[in-house]
C-alpha cells in the first residue's frame, strides 16, 4: 500500500464543520461568554453550509480515507438531515440558556462536535472508522447532557448516559472484535464481499453481529436498551433533549441502516428477528410506558422509544422500501420532535419553565396559537391524517407489508392505537381542561420562527410529498446499489 | 364545465372560510363573534349551491365516475390526487353540503363558547367530508376518512356534555382501532396493484384466501363507523355528548361513511369474501335491528334514545346492501339519506327543547303540544319518518331494503319487519311522553315556541323529506344505473372466480 494522498473532496463537509469548530471554539476563547450568541449564529451558519456542501455532493458512491469512509446518496440525505436538526436545535437553545444562566460559549461547540461525529458515523465505511465517529459524537453528547453542572438533575443525566453509553460502546466494540475475528476484516466492503461470495457464517460472526447490533440499539434507544433515555431526557436541560431526541437519534439509525444493509446485507436471515423483537418492544413500551407519564419530557421520552420502533419496522423488511419508509420516517420525525420541543421550550410562566404535563390544561385558551401547533404535532406523532406523521407511518407499514411480515405490521398499529390515547391525553389537556396558569407571550423570534416553519410543515407536508419523498427513495436506493 | 374542478373547488371552498375567519376575526367582541358565523353560514350556503350544481351536472344515465379529475400527487409511489363522483356518491356530497347550513344555523345561539373554533371545526369537517366521499385514490380517501376524526374528536370534547372527555376518547380510539387495520388492508391492496387507484383496484382480481382477510380488515373500519352490533357501544355515547349540531354531522354523514365505504370497497373489491360473509352481516343486522330497537325502547335520554334508533336504522342498511340486488343496494343508499335526513332532523328537535330547559331527560318534559304546537308538528312529522310512514322518506327506503333482502332471504326480511315495529313503538312512545301527556312542570309551561330561525331550519328538512317519499325517483334515478354496474361488477367478478377454481378443480 503506497502512500497516497486520499481524495478528501467527499469528505469535505466533514472537514469544514471541524475547521469551523476549532476556528470557533479559538473566538469563543478570546471573547469569552458574552460572545454566546454570536458565537451560536455561527455554528448555525457552519452547520448550514455543512449542509449545502453536502448537497452539493451530487451522486454516485465513492469510497474514499482506505476505504474507511464513504459517501454516497444516502450519506447526503441523512447528512443533511442531522445538520438541520442540530442547527435548529442550536437556535433552540439560545433563549433557554439564556434565561437559565447557562450560555456558555462551549454549548454551540460542542453540539457542532457531536454533530460531526455524527456526519462520521453516517459516512463511516469500517468498524474502525464507526466506533471513531460514534465517541467522537458521544462525548460530546455526555458533555452537554451535563452542562447544567450546578443542577443535580443535569450532572446525573450526563453521569447516566456517560456509564450506559461507555457500556453500550464496550459491547459494539466486544462485537466489532469477534466481527473482525471471525470474518478478519473490519471494511465493511469487504464483509459484504465476504458473504456475498457465500462464504460460511459461522456462530462467532453472529454473536459479534448481535453485540454490534446491541451497541447500536442503545444508541438509538430501541428497546429493551432504552432504559436510559427517560432519565436522561428528563435531567438534561430542555434544549439538550431536543438536540438527543433529534440529530443523534437519525444519525445513529442511518449508521444502523448501513451496518445492517452493506456489510451484513446478505445475513438478513439473521439480524432479522433480532430487529423484529427490538420493533415490536420498542412499540410496545414506547406506547404502554408513555400514557403512565406525569412529566412531558418524560412523556416524550417514551414516545421517541416508540417512534425509534415503527423507523426500525422498515429497517427489519431489510428491503429497499423499507429503507426508504425508514429515512421519510425521520425525515418527518425530525421535523414533528423539534417542533414539539418548541412548544415545551415556550412552555413557561413568569420566566420559569413548565415541565409537567397538567401545566398544559387550558394552553388554547391563554395561548390558541401555541396549543393549536402543538395539537399539530401530537396528531401527527399519531399518525393521523393529513399531518406528515401518517406518511412516515404509512410508508414502513407498507414495506413490512410488502415482506409479509403481517404480524410485525398488525402490532405497529395496534400499538399506535394505544400511542394515540397519550398523544390526544395532551390535546385534551389543552383543549377541554381549564387553565391553571397563565403561559408568558414568545419572546424569541428564533423560537417563533422555527413553531412556525415545523408547524407548517407538519400540516402541510401532503400538500406536495413529492420531494422528501423522492429524496429518501433516490438514498435507499443507492445504498442498495452499493 | 368539463374542465373545471368542480369536485375539489366543492371540496375546499370550506377551508376558504376558514381562512377567512383566520384573516380577518380578531378577538372576542359580539361583533366579531356575529361575522364568524355569517362567514360560516355563507361559506356552507355557497358550498351547498356548489354541491348542487355537482348534482345538476350528473349524468344519471353514465354509470360510471365523472367530473373526475386527476392530477400527480406522488407519481413515483403510484398515488394520484384522484376525484369522482358516481351514482352512488353523488347524493351523500349533496346530503353534506345540505346538512351543513343547517348546522350552523342550529349552532347559532347555542353555542356561546370559542364560536371561532367552533365554526373552523365545522367547515373543516365539511372539506373532509365532502372529500371523502369524491376520493377516488386509497391514500386520499384514507387521510379524509381519518382526519374527520380531528374535528369530531375536538367538537365532542369542547362543546360536549358532562362526560364529554370520556365519548371523545371512546369515538376517537374506537374508530382509529378499526381504521388503522384498514389501512393495513390497503397497504397489501397496493403491494399487489402496485397503486392505489380505486377504479384499478376495483378492476383487480385479488387470491380467495387474500379476500377475506382484506375484507375483514375493511369491515374491522366500516363496521365501527356504521356502526354495527357489537361495536356500536361507542355511538350512543358520543351523540349523548356531542352538541347539537355534532350529533346532526354524526348522524347525518359520519354513518354513513361506513355504509359507503362497503358499497364503495368491500363488494366490488372483494366481491368472494363478500359472498362469503353476508351471512355474517345478515346476522350482525339483524340482531342490531332488534335488539338496538329493544334498548332504545328502554332509554330515559332523548338523543340516547335517537342514537340507539340509528344503530337500528343502519342495520337496516347494511341488510339491503349485502342482499346484492338492485332494490336491496338501491334502498340501502335510500335509507342512508333518508335517515341522514331524519335523524339529523330528529337531533334538532332534541336541540331545540334542550337549547331552552337543558336537559335532554325525557321525565322531565310533557305536554309540549299545547304550548308549543308548531314545534309539536314538526316532531311528529319526523317521528313519523323514521317510523317510516308512506309518504315520507323513510318509508321507501326501508319498503325497498325489505323488498331486496326478501328475494334473498325471507327470514331475514320477515325478522327485520319486526324491527320496524319496535321502531314504531319506540319513536311513537317518545313522542307521547314529551308531547302529550299534562303540562304540569312550570319551567316547561314557560317554554316557548319554534322562533324564525328554528322554523328556517326545520323547513327546508320537512320538504326534503316530503320530497324524497312522495317522488323518489328523482333520488333512485341517480343511483340506478351507478347500482346496475355495481352489482354487474360484483357478479362477472364472482363468476371468473368461480369459473377459475371450478377450472382448477376440474383439472385436479
Amino acid at each position: 500500500m503506497t502512500a497516497v494522498f486520499p481524495d478528501i473532496w467527499p469528505a469535505l463537509p466533514e472537514i469544514f464543520l471541524a475547521g469551523a469548530g476549532m476556528a470557533l471554539l479559538l473566538i469563543g476563547v478570546f471573547r469569552g461568554d458574552g460572545f454566546t450568541r454570536p458565537v451560536s449564529y455561527f455554528a448555525v451558519v457552519a452547520m448550514l453550509l455543512a449542509a449545502i456542501l453536502a448537497m452539493g455532493y451530487g451522486t454516485g458512491r465513492v469510497v474514499t480515507f482506505n476505504g474507511m469512509f464513504v459517501m454516497d446518496a444516502f450519506g447526503v440525505f441523512m447528512k443533511v438531515l442531522v445538520l438541520i436538526a442540530a442547527a435548529l436545535s442550536v437556535i433552540l437553545s439560545l433563549g433557554f440558556n439564556e434565561r437559565e444562566q447557562m450560555a456558555r460559549f462551549e454549548y454551540p461547540i460542542l453540539m457542532l462536535f457531536a454533530t460531526l461525529g455524527m456526519l462520521m458515523m453516517i459516512s463511516a465505511n469500517d468498524l474502525i472508522a464507526l466506533y471513531v465517529g460514534l465517541e467522537t459524537q458521544s462525548l460530546a453528547l455526555y458533555v452537554i447532557a451535563a452542562f447544567r453542572r450546578d443542577s443535580a438533575k443535569s450532572s446525573e443525566a450526563g453521569l447516566k448516559y456517560f456509564v450506559l453509553g461507555a457500556l453500550s460502546s464496550g459491547m459494539l466494540l466486544y462485537g466489532a472484535s469477534l466481527v473482525y475475528g471471525f470474518a478478519g476484516t473490519t471494511s465493511f466492503d469487504k464483509i459484504a464481499a465476504l458473504f456475498a461470495g457465500g462464504a460460511h457464517v459461522s456462530p462467532g460472526l453472529v454473536i459479534g453481529l448481535v453485540f454490534v447490533l446491541a451497541g447500536l440499539a442503545f444508541k438509538v434507544s430501541a428497546a429493551p436498551f432504552h432504559m436510559w433515555t427517560p432519565d436522561v431526557y428528563e435531567g438534561a436541560p430542555t434544549p439538550v433533549t431536543a438536540f438527543f431526541a433529534a440529530a443523534p437519534k437519525v444519525a445513529a439509525i442511518a449508521l444502523l441502516t448501513r451496518v445492517l444493509v452493506e456489510p451484513f446485507g446478505h445475513l438478513s436471515a439473521q439480524w432479522h428477528q433480532v430487529l423484529v423483537a427490538a420493533s415490536v418492544l420498542s412499540m410496545v413500551i414506547g406506547s404502554f410506558a408513555a400514557i403512565m407519564q406525569t412529566s412531558i419530557k418524560r412523556m416524550m421520552a417514551y414516545s421517541s422509544i416508540g417512534h425509534v420502533g415503527y423507523a426500525l419496522v422498515g429497517l427489519a423488511a431489510g428491503t429497499q422500501d423499507g429503507v426508504r419508509g425508514v429515512l421519510i420516517y425521520m425525515a418527518l420525525y425530525i421535523a414533528m420532535n423539534i417542533g414539539a420541543f418548541a412548544v415545551l421550550l415556550s412552555m413557561k410562566a413568569k420566566g420559569v419553565m413548565l415541565e409537567e404535563i397538567k401545566d398544559f390544561a387550558g394552553l388554547s385558551k391563554t395561548n390558541p396559537l401555541l396549543a393549536a401547533t402543538m395539537a399539530i404535532f401530537m396528531f401527527s406523532m399519531a399518525g393521523i391524517p393529513p399531518m406528515a406523521g401518517f406518511f412516515g407511518k404509512l410508508y414502513v407499514f407498507l414495506a413490512a407489508i410488502a415482506v409479509q411480515d403481517y404480524a410485525l405490521a398488525v402490532i405497529g398499529v395496534l400499538t399506535s392505537v394505544v400511542g394515540a390515547f397519550y398523544y390526544l391525553r395532551i390535546v385534551k389537556i389543552m383543549y377541554f381542561d381549564e387553565p391553571t396558569v397563565v403561559v408568558d407571550k414568545i419572546d424569541d423570534d428564533g423560537m417563533t420562527g422555527i413553531l412556525v416553519v415545523t408547524s407548517l410543515f407538519t400540516l402541510l407536508f401532503f400538500v406536495a410529498p413529492a420531494p422528501i419523498m423522492n429524496g429518501a427513495a433516490a438514498a435507499a436506493a443507492a445504498l442498495f446499489a452499493g | 364545465m368539463a374542465s373545471w374542478p368542480l369536485l375539489s373547488f366543492t371540496t375546499f371552498l370550506p377551508l376558504v372560510g376558514v381562512a377567512l375567519i383566520l384573516l380577518f376575526c380578531r378577538g372576542t367582541s359580539p361583533d366579531v363573534v356575529r361575522n364568524v358565523r355569517f362567514i360560516a353560514l355563507w361559506t356552507t350556503l355557497v358550498t351547498f349551491v356548489l354541491t348542487l350544481f355537482i348534482w345538476i351536472n350528473f349524468d344519471p344515465r353514465n354509470p360510471g365516475y365523472q367530473m373526475v379529475e386527476k392530477a400527480a400527487w406522488i407519481p413515483d409511489f403510484g398515488i394520484t390526487y384522484h376525484m369522482g363522483v358516481d351514482g352512488i356518491s353523488v347524493l351523500f356530497v349533496v346530503l353534506s353540503g345540505f346538512l351543513m347550513p343547517l348546522c350552523i344555523l342550529a349552532s347559532w345561539e347555542a353555542v356561546q363558547l370559542r364560536v371561532k373554533e367552533y365554526m373552523i371545526a365545522f367547515l373543516a369537517l365539511e372539506t373532509l367530508m365532502i372529500g371523502m366521499f369524491c376520493a377516488l385514490d386509497f391514500v386520499l380517501f384514507y387521510m379524509f376518512f381519518e382526519g374527520v376524526l380531528i374535528p369530531m374528536f375536538l367538537i365532542i370534547g369542547i362543546w360536549g356534555g358532562g362526560r364529554r372527555v370520556y365519548a371523545a376518547f371512546k369515538f376517537f380510539l374506537y374508530t382509529l382501532l378499526g381504521s388503522v387495520l384498514m389501512l393495513l388492508a390497503i397497504l397489501a391492496m397496493y403491494y399487489v396493484a402496485g397503486t392505489t387507484d380505486v377504479p384499478t383496484i376495483t378492476a383487480t382480481q385479488f387470491p380467495r384466501n387474500m379476500q377475506l382477510w382484506l375484507w375483514l380488515a375493511f369491515f374491522a373500519s366500516f363496521a365501527v363507523k356504521v356502526p354495527m352490533w357489537p361495536v356500536h357501544t361507542w355511538l350512543p355515547d358520543a351523540h349523548v355528548e356531542a352538541p347539537t349540531a355534532g350529533s346532526v354531522i354524526l348522524a347525518g354523514v359520519l354513518l354513513k361513511m361506513g355504509g359507503y365505504g362497503f358499497l364503495r370497497f368491500n363488494i366490488p373489491i372483494l366481491p368472494e369474501a363478500t359472498e362469503y360473509f353476508a351471512p355474517l352481516i345478515y346476522t350482525l343486522s339483524v340482531i342490531a335491528v332488534i335488539y338496538t330497537s329493544l334498548v332504545a325502547l328502554a332509554q330515559e335520554d332523548m338523543k340516547k334514545l335517537i342514537a340507539y334508533s340509528s344503530v337500528a336504522h343502519m342495520g337496516f342498511v347494511t341488510i339491503g346492501m349485502f342482499a346484492l340486488n338492485q332494490q336491496g343496494i338501491e334502498g340501502s343508499i335510500f335509507q342512508m339519506l333518508s335517515h341522514g335526513v331524519v335523524s339529523g332532523a330528529l337531533f334538532l328537535c332534541v336541540g331545540v327543547v334542550y337549547d331552552r330547559l337543558h336537559t335532554r331527560e325525557i321525565a322531565r318534559y310533557g305536554g309540549l303540544v299545547k304550548n308549543m304546537p308548531k314545534y309539536a308538528v314538526v316532531f311528529l312529522f319526523m317521528t313519523m319518518a323514521s317510523v317510516g310512514l308512506p309518504g315520507t322518506a323513510g318509508f321507501v327506503g326501508e319498503f325497498l331494503v325489505l323488498l331486496g333482502v326478501f328475494r334473498d332471504n325471507t327470514w331475514v326480511a320477515a325478522l327485520a319487519a319486526t324491527g320496524m315495529v319496535l321502531g314504531a313503538a319506540y319513536a311513537l312512545w317518545l313522542y307521547r311522553r314529551v308531547v302529550y301527556g299534562k303540562l304540569v312542570k312550570p319551567d316547561v309551561k314557560a317554554m316557548f315556541d319554534l322562533t324564525p330561525r328554528e322554523v328556517a331550519i326545520f323547513v327546508p328538512l320537512i320538504v326534503v323529506v316530503l320530497w324524497m317519499g312522495v317522488y323518489p325517483s328523482s333520488f333512485l334515478n341517480v343511483t340506478s344505473a351507478s347500482v346496475e354496474h355495481l352489482i354487474q361488477t360484483y357478479q362477472t367478478k364472482l363468476a371468473a372466480s368461480h369459473a377459475a377454481s371450478g377450472l382448477s378443480v376440474a383439472a385436479r
